[in-house]
C-alpha cells in the first residue's frame, strides 16, 4: 500500500513537472507565433512601401520626361517603324504533330 | 557531577501541570485553523468571481488588431493608391515642457515653426491637442527618441498617390481618419475600408503577450480593387489634353477612353486638376470631374444618331440627296444655318461636311417619338450606372413637348445636353456592331454584353460616313493617326450662358480606331478654347488623334492602314534597316 502510494506520488509530480513544461513551451511558442506574424505585418508593410516607391519611380511622366530630356529620345514614328507580318497562328497549326 | 541522571528522570518533568492549559492551547490552534478554513472559504468561493475579474485586469489586455485600407491598382497591377502606416503627434499641454533645444528639433522633424507649436499648446485647459497628423513612421521615430515628455503618439494611415494629378479624378482621396471623399475612394470606401478587430490576451510581467484569451471581434483587412484604368493611356491621354490646353489657352477640359470590346473606362483624364498627395486649397473648378458630373451641348456630335435615325426610318439612304442650299433655313421665327453654303448633298456628305441644314432636313420628315427613342437608347438622359459619385443624366426632354425648332435643333446637337462618359458611350454603337455596351471602371476583363440598337446594316452604313468625316474631305482630317484607319465626328458648340448663346465654345470630337475592328473609343471634349481656334476639328481632333495613336502602340494593335504615301526620310530607312 506504501509502495503503491509512493509510486502514485511520483507519477502525480512528474505529471505536475510535465504540465509545468509544456505550458512554458506553449507560452514559448506562442510568443514566437506572435513575433512571427508581426513580422509578417511589418514585412507586408514594406512590401506596400515598396510597391509604392515603385510606383512614384516608374510613373509614365517621369519616365517620359527623363527619356525626352536626360536621354534626348524621341517617339518612334509609325514612318520609321519596321512593320513585319507573321502568320503565328499558321505556324503554331503547322507544328503540332498529327495524332 | 553525577553522571547516573537519566533523561526520563528530568525534574522538570515531575512538574504536573493543570490539564485545562494544554485544552486551551489546543482550542486557540483549533479556532486559528477555522478561522484559516473560513477565510478560504470567503476567497474561493464566495469572492471567486471579484478576484478572477480583478486578477484578469492585471494580467489581461485587449489587444486593438489593426487593419489596413485596400490599394487601388490599375488593370496591370500598377499600384495608384496606397495605406501606409503613420503616426499622429499629439501632446498633454499641462505636461509639455520641453528645452529649447527639444523644442527647436521638434519644430524641425515636424516641419512647423515654434510659435506655431507652442501656441498650440498654449492653452493649458484643454488634455489633448494634435501637434500634427499624418507624420511618416520614421519620422515619428525621430521624435520619440528626443523623449519630450508631455508628447505623445498615435497610430494612423496615410495614403499616397503615385500618379499624382493624372490620375486625380478617378482615383479621388482620403481624408485624415483614412475614409474615402471623393472619387474612387468614395464609391468603393465599404469595400476597400478595412474594420479593425480587437481580442483578449495575457500578458507576462515583461510585457510580452504570452497566451490569447480569444478573438473578441476578427479584423478584416480591405479589399485590394483593379480599375479599368491603363495606367499609360492615361499617362497619353492626360498628357495630350495638358499640351491642347496650354496650347488653345482653354479654360478646362476632359478626355475619356473607352475600350470597345468590354466597357471598360480605360482613362478618363481631366483639366484644371490637382495633386491628391497635397491638397492645401482646392477649388470646386479642380475637384471637378467633367467627363462624368459636368453635361454640355454636344452639338454636331449628335447627328451620327440622327443620321441612324433617318436610316432606320427607310425614308433615306446613304446616297439620297437633299438640297441644303441656301445654307440657311426658317422655322416659325428662328433660322438655322450652316457654316459654309453646299447645295445639293447625299446624306453621307451632310455628315461629312456635318451640314446643320440637311441633318435638320432628315430629321423633321420623322416624328420626334422615334428621334427621342434612339436618343434614350444611346443611353442619353440617364445617368450612367458606372459606380461613380455624382454621375449625371444630363437633359434630354420629353418628346410630346418637342416644338419643331427644337425638334431641328436638337438633331444637330443644340437644346440636349449630355456628358462627355454619356457620349463616348453612346459611340460604341457605332463601334460595335450596332449595340451599345455597360461601362465599368472595374477591371473585368471580358466581353461586354451589349444592347442591340440598331441594325449591324445601317450601323455599318454611319460607320462608313464617319469614317469619311475624319478623312481629307471631311471635317476632321487633322484626326488621322499614321497606320490607323480612325473614324468620328466634330462638335463645336456655342456655350449658353444664362440662357443666351455667348462668343465661347467647347470643342468636341468623339470617335473610335481601328474601323475595320475598333477598340477603342476616345471623346475629347476642349471647354473655351481662346487662342484664336474654336472649331472641334482644328481644336479637339489633333488630341484624339494623338490619344489614339499613342494608345493602339501600346495596346499593340497592328495596323490596319498601308503606311505607304508617307514621307520616310532616307536616313530613317537605313537606320531601321541596319
Amino acid at each position: 500500500m506504501i509502495r503503491l502510494n509512493a509510486m502514485l506520488a511520483a507519477v502525480l509530480v512528474l505529471c505536475a513537472l510535465g504540465l509545468v513544461t509544456s505550458q512554458h513551451r506553449a507560452r514559448k511558442l506562442f510568443i514566437d507565433v506572435e513575433r512571427a506574424q508581426g513580422k509578417s505585418r511589418q514585412l507586408e508593410v514594406h512590401w506596400n512601401q515598396l510597391q509604392l516607391e515603385q510606383g512614384a519611380l516608374a510613373t509614365s511622366s517621369l519616365i517620359d520626361s527623363k527619356a525626352r530630356k536626360g536621354l534626348a529620345m524621341q517617339p518612334a514614328p509609325p514612318q520609321r517603324t519596321l512593320y513585319l507580318v507573321t502568320e503565328p497562328l499558321a505556324e503554331q497549326t503547322a507544328m503540332v504533330p498529327a495524332r | 557531577m553525577s553522571r547516573g541522571l537519566p533523561f526520563a528522570s528530568n525534574p522538570l518533568l515531575q512538574v504536573r501541570l493543570p490539564a485545562f492549559r494544554s485544552r486551551l492551547v489546543m482550542l486557540l490552534v483549533a479556532c486559528a485553523f477555522l478561522a484559516l478554513a473560513a477565510r478560504a472559504v470567503y476567497l474561493q468561493v464566495l469572492s471567486n468571481e471579484f478576484l478572477q475579474r480583478q486578477g484578469e485586469v492585471r494580467y489581461g489586455r485587449t489587444l486593438e488588431l489593426p487593419a489596413s485600407r485596400g490599394k487601388l491598382l490599375d488593370r496591370n497591377g500598377v499600384v495608384l493608391a496606397a495605406s501606409l502606416p503613420a503616426r499622429a503627434i499629439w501632446a498633454y499641454p499641462e505636461d509639455f515642457k520641453p528645452t529649447p533645444s527639444q523644442l527647436t528639433e521638434l519644430a524641425r522633424l515636424l516641419q512647423m515653426p515654434e510659435r506655431a507649436i507652442t501656441k498650440l499648446v498654449a492653452n493649458q485647459e484643454k488634455t489633448f491637442v494634435y501637434l500634427k497628423r499624418q507624420v511618416e513612421a520614421s519620422v515619428a521615430a525621430q521624435i520619440e527618441e528626443l523623449g519630450i515628455a508631455g508628447v505623445h503618439q498615435r497610430k494612423e494611415y496615410k495614403r499616397y498617390y503615385p500618379e499624382a494629378d493624372a490620375l486625380a479624378h478617378v482615383v479621388g482621396f482620403t481624408n485624415v481618419e483614412d475614409t474615402g471623399q471623393e472619387g474612387m475612394e468614395l464609391s468603393r470606401d465599404s469595400v476597400l475600408a478595412g474594420k479593425p478587430g480587437s481580442r483578449r490576451v495575457i500578458r507576462d510581467g515583461r510585457g510580452r503577450t504570452i497566451e490569447s484569451l480569444g478573438m473578441l471581434s476578427e479584423p478584416h483587412d480591405g479589399r485590394d480593387l483593379y480599375l479599368s484604368i491603363d495606367s499609360k493611356i492615361q499617362y497619353h491621354a492626360f498628357s495630350a489634353l495638358r499640351d491642347a490646353i496650354a496650347e488653345h489657352k482653354a479654360k478646362a477640359g476632359a478626355v475619356v477612353v473607352l475600350d470597345v470590346r468590354s466597357g471598360e473606362v480605360l482613362a478618363l483624364a481631366n483639366l484644371p486638376t490637382y495633386d491628391p498627395n497635397s491638397r492645401g486649397q482646392l477649388s470646386g473648378a479642380q475637384l471637378r470631374n467633367r467627363v462624368i458630373t459636368d453635361t454640355f451641348e454636344p452639338g454636331s456630335t449628335l447627328k451620327p444618331f440622327t443620321t441612324l435615325v433617318a436610316l432606320e426610318s427607310g425614308k433615306f439612304t446613304p446616297q439620297s440627296m437633299i438640297e441644303t442650299a441656301p445654307g440657311r433655313m426658317t422655322i416659325g421665327k428662328h433660322t438655322i444655318s450652316d457654316v459654309h453654303a453646299y447645295g445639293a448633298l447625299t446624306v453621307e456628305q451632310v455628315l461629312q461636311k456635318s451640314s446643320n441644314v440637311g441633318t435638320a432636313k432628315m430629321a423633321l420628315t420623322m416624328p420626334p417619338q422615334k428621334m427621342w427613342e434612339m436618343y434614350s437608347a444611346v443611353g442619353f438622359g440617364q445617368a450612367p450606372d458606372i459606380g461613380f459619385p455624382g454621375a449625371v443624366a444630363g437633359r434630354l426632354r420629353p418628346y410630346k413637348k418637342w416644338r419643331p425648332i427644337e425638334q431641328a435643333t436638337m438633331s444637330y446637337g443644340h437644346g440636349i445636353s449630355v456628358s462627355l462618359l454619356q457620349l463616348a458611350r453612346a459611340y460604341t454603337l457605332f463601334a460595335r456592331d450596332g449595340d451599345i455596351v455597360p461601362l465599368s471602371m472595374m477591371r473585368t476583363n471580358e466581353p461586354a454584353q451589349g444592347v442591340p440598337v440598331v441594325s449591324a446594316r445601317t450601323n455599318k452604313a454611319v460607320r462608313n460616313m464617319l469614317e469619311m468625316a475624319a478623312s481629307a474631305s471631311g471635317t476632321a482630317p487633322l484626326a488621322q493617326v499614321p497606320g490607323y484607319r480612325v473614324a468620328g465626328k466634330t462638335g463645336t458648340a456655342h456655350k449658353q450662358e444664362g440662357g443666351r448663346y455667348v462668343n465661347k465654345y467647347i470643342s468636341s470630337f468623339v470617335g473610335f480606331a481601328p474601323v475595320s475592328d475598333p477598340r477603342l473609343v476616345v471623346a475629347v471634349m476642349i471647354d473655351e478654347p481662346s487662342a484664336g481656334k474654336h472649331y472641334g476639328g482644328l481644336v479637339a481632333a489633333p488630341v484624339f488623334s494623338r490619344i489614339v495613336g499613342d494608345a493602339l502602340r501600346t495596346l499593340r494593335v497592328s495596323p490596319d492602314a498601308p503606311l505607304t504615301g508617307q514621307m520616310i526620310p532616307a536616313g530613317a530607312v537605313r537606320e531601321g534597316m541596319r
